[in-house]
């Protein structure tokens, strides 16, 4: 068992690490890292819907999708800075979430899966057609701005660098008091046993929707940050696909610990960037990772461990 | 009117192919309470097969274009239905007492795996089937012209559906099957040997899978490796409409959706064509959550 001040050492040692990097890392691999960055954003926040609260969401990158077009929107069209719409996008796609989840909460696990799939599927088809004129059909909205913070303004992969992982920074400390809050013992109880939590007075469904709402607008979040960096977003990168990688990180690297899922980030987007060289053969050998690594770690790479707690009675060993 | 009949008879004939891939999903579904995401590469297997069979051994020169392509099929049913029974041995098998999402993200790995292993051996070229080996005949009914292709197509499905049902209901191994999907420990306790049970639903489901691909194949005359990702996803919506784990309710899913989704491509909007199969499985969830013929799903809130 790894006392708690390794782990501190450990996380320190990795943080300073990670905030030295782009004095020793070209840009393009700075560029490799602000993507690890942006998933980490995502694979946290759906960390809080699948692995918290353990609603089966395989359309995360719908959320996504609404922060980035709603951020890139009030941005091309009123002119408002980027990082203004960072709050309204959560908002925004906090409302999609509860939009979506509401009806569907209660549903057993693979049909909520089977419908936040359609409905990413949905919202896609939607960014394509371009619903109201809002979303530029096909070819998407281009032509966003750089963010700005304090009349500085980011446009180099470095620069855009601090701001994706101070963000991540800011979600894992938000994050990790969440789970130590009421509200994230209230989802560990209600995903271990849901009759029993319900037994305790534990409003099940309302804190599944708070889950759900919370995870989707981080999403969203992350969307904003992704729409700037890119300053040109389209349908295509909101796919299926994108959320079905979303959900794979968080189960492989351990479904509701935020260490376990930020190591997924690292080796799933991070790791397929090292063997570039084998172009065509790197997904085959994805896939084939995937499967051994489930079947040789069934709970992922770092499984989330029951919480201890000190116990009352000091003679007790 | 005639548009109407053609959008119809059209399909009939799709949902004929969504309800075959569906039953896939369906039985699978049934006996381990595991999406199959392998699925719709296993079907996208077939048409690639089916390619390869057709064209190195020109059965149908030989055999004449219908029985040469029955004997095709049986073969292509064979190959997939062993590459389906491989895949359960090697990726679900040692997941079968872990966590449902374990299994499903190995089922994601075996869908990439699959779907790669075909791309690198093909090439991501789109593949043209050698469509002259069916005349491209029109049937007159009730004076309207149909394709024989999508006649073909519907009643092969049919038959093989029928042949399915003939099996599940009437044999000693149907009865197996059905008896583990209700409770695997009882069934185990009855003699039933569940791990074969499992190893023939997988030879069933992803052969029955792999026509599916063939007719593909034969009627939109193009395939390509990502495929599988669509029709797997709509045939999962096909099985669930129907209610999933009952397998006359994929069949009814499938042709249901495949006719909804025609109607609404013609009528609404081509461009929503995609969306319309996720609308109704969305409303349907939200109405009446066990499906046309199904059981119970939601838990209440």
């Amino acid at each position: 068992m790894i006392n708690e001040k390794n782990k501190l050492c450990a996380f320190a040692a990795f943080s300073l690490i990670l905030a030295t990097a782009p004095l020793y890392l070209n840009s393009y691999w700075v560029d490799v890292l602000n993507s690890v960055g942006l998933y980490a954003i995502l694979a946290l926040s759906l960390n809080i819907i699948l692995g918290d609260a353990g609603l089966y969401n395989m359309g995360h990158a719908a959320f996504f999708a609404v922060g980035a077009y709603t951020a890139a929107y009030l941005n091309t069209q009123f002119g408002l800075p980027i990082l203004w719409a960072l709050p309204v996008s959560g908002i925004v796609a906090g409302l999609a979430g509860l939009l979506v989840a509401r009806p569907v909460v209660h549903l057993r696990g693979d049909y909520l899966l089977i419908v936040t799939v359609g409905v990413g599927e949905i919202l896609r088809i939607a960014l394509i057609n371009d619903v109201f004129g809002l979303t530029g059909g096909p070819n998407g909205i281009f032509g966003i701005d750089r963010p700005v913070l304090f009349g500085f303004k980011i446009r180099k992969p470095q620069e855009f660098f601090y701001l994706i992982w101070g963000f991540v920074a800011v979600t894992i400390f938000l994050f990790y008091r969440l789970k130590n809050s009421r509200f994230g013992r209230a989802l560990d109880y209600l995903r271990e046993d849901m009759t029993a939590a319900e037994g305790s007075g534990i409003d099940t469904g309302r804190y599944q929707l708070y889950a759900f709402m919370v995870g989707a607008a981080w999403a969203g979040m992350a969307g904003t940050l992704y729409a700037s960096k890119m300053s040109i977003i389209s349908p295509e990168s909101f796919s299926f696909w994108e959320s079905v990688v979303i959900f794979i990180i968080v189960i492989l690297g351990g479904s509701g610990n935020i260490a376990g899922v930020l190591l997924g980030t690292f080796l799933i987007i991070g790791l397929p960037e090292l063997f570039r060289g084998f172009a065509n053969a790197r997904m085959w050998f994805f896939g084939l990772a995937m499967m051994i690594m489930m079947i040789f770690r069934t709970e992922g790479i770092l499984p989330h461990r029951p919480r201890v707690f000190k116990s009352l009675d000091r003679q007790r060993p | 009117m005639e548009e109407f009949f053609q959008q119809l008879t059209n399909g009939l004939a799709v949902g004929g192919i969504y309800a075959l891939i569906a039953l896939g999903y369906t039985m699978v579904y049934g006996v381990l309470k595991l999406i199959n995401f392998a699925h719709g590469d296993l079907f996208t297997l077939g048409a690639y097969l089916g390619l390869t069979l057709l064209t190195s051994l020109g059965l149908s020169g030989h055999l004449g274009a219908v029985l040469g392509l029955v004997v095709l099929a049986l073969m292509v049913t064979g190959f997939v239905g062993i590459a389906g029974a491989l895949l359960e041995r090697a990726a679900y098998r040692p997941l079968r007492d872990s966590h449902r999402l374990s299994a499903v993200v190995s089922a994601l790995g075996a869908s990439i795996f699959l779907q790669n292993t075909i791309m690198l051996i093909y090439g991501a070229k789109n593949y043209v089937y050698p469509l002259e080996i069916l005349p491209r005949t029109a049937i007159h009914i009730f004076g309207l012209p149909v394709p024989l292709v999508r006649i073909l197509i519907l009643s092969a499905s049919l038959l093989l559906m029928a042949g399915l049902y003939l099996f599940i209901q009437k044999t000693r191994l149907g009865t197996a099957i059905r008896a583990s999907a209700i409770d695997q420990g009882a069934a185990k306790l009855m003699g039933i040997n569940v791990n074969q049970v499992i190893m023939i639903v997988f030879l069933i489901g992803p052969g029955l899978g792999g026509v599916a691909g063939l007719m593909v194949g034969l009627y939109y005359g193009q395939v390509n490796f990502t495929m599988g990702w669509v029709y797997g996803l709509k045939a999962f919506t096909a099985a669930i409409l129907g209610g999933i784990g009952n397998i006359p309710g994929a069949m009814v899913g499938g042709l249901l959706l495949g006719v909804i989704e025609a109607l609404g491509a013609a009528y609404i909007s081509i461009a929503w064509k995609d969306a319309i199969a996720f609308c109704v499985l969305i409303v349907i969830l939200i109405v009446r959550p066990t499906g046309i013929l199904g059981e119970r799903v939601a838990d209440k809130i």
